[in-house]
């Protein structure tokens, strides 16, 4: 019997658990006396480097080490918090922030002190509103108890913790194109490098990290990395928040170890499919990941199986398909999304998606030549790797990913198919 | 000011009148960061806007906070509106307009006052987002094929009614964000009763809010020995952590 392992989502439902009483008679905050009053930034970043922990955002980088990039000395530093939530399928990080708002404002002060920054940012998507005044609540409770803003627990220490809101852009969660906007831009990717590590928010060093991975560093702290890297696999420690949708019974976050066979997350926890229904086909790690084939529900679900599958752990997204969906209907609506979503900046994202979308409606029109198939799949080839960000390869590994697995689906939709006539007549 | 010429979008322009359009364009010409005492700017926007930028070590940071508390205040980012932010932060409204139009949620044209965005992204549209969208477009009174691609209000101006990207909340699906709150999952008999109760100004199915709803895996589970072991640490140490259990 599958069961879930809580960490961050301990007590996840208990009333009182998002004001900061409830919070600290829990322990919250011994983290934050310990990184303030006991550690220096050295030990702090030493802790988060020994704890393997992997960003939770979708690229899955060591946290330690990113915080290790920062130039030391006298500078305006900055920490921001990726809380634009907006990859298809993933939710994790709203009920993390609606429920245990303290975690989080404690990890993105630790952070701060770890890598000496003056501001930590919560860059929080527009259309969490309900979401984002439970924080400035949280914040607000921070400031009042001595625990953020000028001279912490009387260490001296100064950390501003500002919640901003966006207004409604993928791109946003992109690091880069995040900073633009929070500097009051139009979200546009940079070119990088320079890494923000080095030059970033207002051209000062910045580390950017995912809230879950902030909403990590507390436990680290309080309990050390061994504790921790007592939890999941050697390269990929901890546990996850995993955001399970689509075609299941019982969709929802569930916390487990990472490194449990995908079947125990999407069948076991979340129920399968509804009765007489099998799964087609599955997102690892939101709409951006390739997709995997119902047999691949064996493979341990962490970050070194996913790649080893061809696909990626990504956000931790599972997004299930039952073999009630058609995988073109089902490419052609994650292709749609990636060409709202781009900024336009870069020539083989803004028209790469636009003629996949255009090819995806003829196929699913039934109008589509054997030509379109070789067309769609070399426009993902020539998307992939030639953009300032990888908002296009994340339309063009997914696409590209169900036209190979799935080539005879899209065969029998064709112009001619037997298939194709039966749907237009 | 000189007086402007009809506005057209210039993919509809002719290549000769393209490069007519550009060599009248004069530096002088552009719009310049207006006056405080040149735009009649109400208070409270004021204090909002200046509250917003003391948050930042740069005043830029608060462009999208002064676009949200126009967008508050008047409903929509009205040019008027936008020139009084510009004013208080000592920015183009020009560089103001270039950032709103950038954004999804700000709207540069008047939309109905209760707002309802369909999510009708995958995980969505597989539980029947499509239907619902379609639900809501009925009841409301607004043009489905609009609502589709990029929002419809109806014709009375109480509603604006839009297909959305994925909302992040695919536990819920299919789903709405219904004047900035979030609700699911939702049949097309919910859509009727929802457009209902924004018409008559009452509460919103509070049994649908999402901000009622549990985690998915229901009750608390045992705890893991690990973290049950960190908690009595933990307990012990400040000798205060009543709550653990």
């Amino acid at each position: 019997m599958a069961a879930e392992t809580r960490l961050l989502f301990r007590h996840i439902d208990e009333p009182g658990l998002a004001t900061i009483d409830g919070y600290r008679r829990r322990g919250g905050y011994r983290a934050l006396e310990r990184a303030f009053r006991e550690l220096d930034e050295d030990e702090i970043q030493k802790a988060l480097q020994d704890s393997g922990l992997r960003g939770r955002g979708g690229a899955g980088f060591s946290m330690g080490q990113k915080a290790g990039f920062l130039p030391r000395g006298e500078m305006e530093k900055y920490v921001c918090c990726n809380a634009d939530e907006s990859e298809p399928g993933t939710f994790k990080d709203r009920e993390l922030m609606q429920k245990n708002p303290h975690q989080l404002v404690e990890g993105c002060l630790i952070a701060a002190r770890a890598v000496g920054a003056r501001y930590a940012f919560i860059f929080i998507r527009g259309e969490y509103w309900e979401i984002a005044d439970v924080l400035d609540g949280a914040v607000a409770e921070a400031y009042a108890a001595g625990l953020a803003g000028r001279n912490i627990l009387d260490t001296g220490i100064d950390v501003d913790v500002v919640v901003h809101r966006g207004a409604g852009a993928y791109i946003c969660g992109e690091e880069t194109a995040l900073l633009d906007s929070l500097e009051g831009k139009r979200g546009n990717p940079r070119l990088k490098p320079p890494f923000p590590a080095v030059q970033g928010l207002y051209g000062g060093p910045t580390l950017i990290n995912n809230v879950e991975t902030l909403s990590n560093v507390p436990h680290i702290v309080a309990n050390g990395p061994e504790w921790f890297r007592s939890f999941g696999t050697e390269q990929s420690p901890g546990t996850k928040v995993v955001s399970v949708s689509g075609c299941v019974q019982r969709p929802g976050n569930y916390e487990v170890e990472l490194g449990i066979p995908a079947r125990e997350i999407v069948e076991g926890l979340a129920g399968g499919p509804p009765p007489g229904r099998r799964v087609k086909a599955w997102f690892p790690g939101g709409s951006s990941a390739p997709v995997l084939t119902e047999a691949e529900l064996d493979l341990p679900y962490s970050f070194e199986a996913m790649a080893e599958a061809g696909s990626m752990l990504g956000s931790g997204a599972i997004i299930v398909a039952d073999d009630s969906v058609s995988i073109p209907e089902l490419a052609l609506r994650t292709a749609r999304f990636y060409h709202h979503e781009s900024c336009g900046k870069c020539t083989p994202c803004r028209e790469g998606t636009n003629w996949t979308v255009k090819v995806l409606e003829r196929v699913v029109r039934g109008e589509a030549t054997p030509m379109d198939l070789d067309i769609l799949a070399s426009v993902q080839e020539n998307i992939l790797g030639n953009c300032l960000c990888v908002l296009g390869d994340s339309m063009a590994m997914p696409v590209g990913s169900m036209v190979r697995k799935f080539r005879a689906e899209f065969e029998q939709a064709l112009e001619g198919a037997p298939a194709a006539l039966e749907a237009a007549a | 000011m000189t007086e402007l010429p009809e506005i057209r979008p210039t993919d509809e322009l002719s290549a000769s009148e393209r490069e007519a359009l550009i060599a009248s364009m004069r530096p002088e010409d552009a719009e310049r960061v207006p006056e405080l005492h040149e735009v009649d700017v109400p208070p409270e926007l004021r204090r909002e806007i200046e509250e917003a930028m003391s948050r930042y070590p740069q005043i830029r940071s608060a462009a999208i906070p002064a676009l949200w508390a126009v967008q508050r205040r008047y409903g929509w980012c009205t040019p008027d509106g936008i020139r009084q932010a510009a004013a208080v932060m000592g920015v183009t409204p020009g560089y103001l307009q270039a950032v709103a139009s950038f954004y999804d949620l700000f709207h540069l044209e008047p939309v109905g006052r209760h707002r309802v965005l369909v999510c009708t992204n995958i995980s969505c549209w597989m539980r029947g987002a499509d239907t619902l969208l379609a639900a809501f477009c009925e009841a409301a009174g607004c043009d489905p094929g609009e609502a589709g691609h990029g929002g419809a209000s109806s014709p009375d101006g109480e509603l604006y009614v839009s297909g959305f990207e994925c909302l992040g909340a695919c536990d819920i699906a299919p789903m709405a964000s219904v004047d900035e709150r979030y609700y699911g999952p939702l049949g097309e008999a919910d859509a009727a009763a929802i457009v209902d109760q924004l018409r008559r100004g009452a509460e919103v199915m509070p049994e649908r809010a999402l901000a009622r709803r549990p985690a998915a895996g229901g009750a608390e589970p045992v705890p893991d020995p690990r973290v049950a072991e960190a908690e009595r640490r933990r307990a012990g140490e400040t000798g205060s952590a009543r709550g653990s259990e």
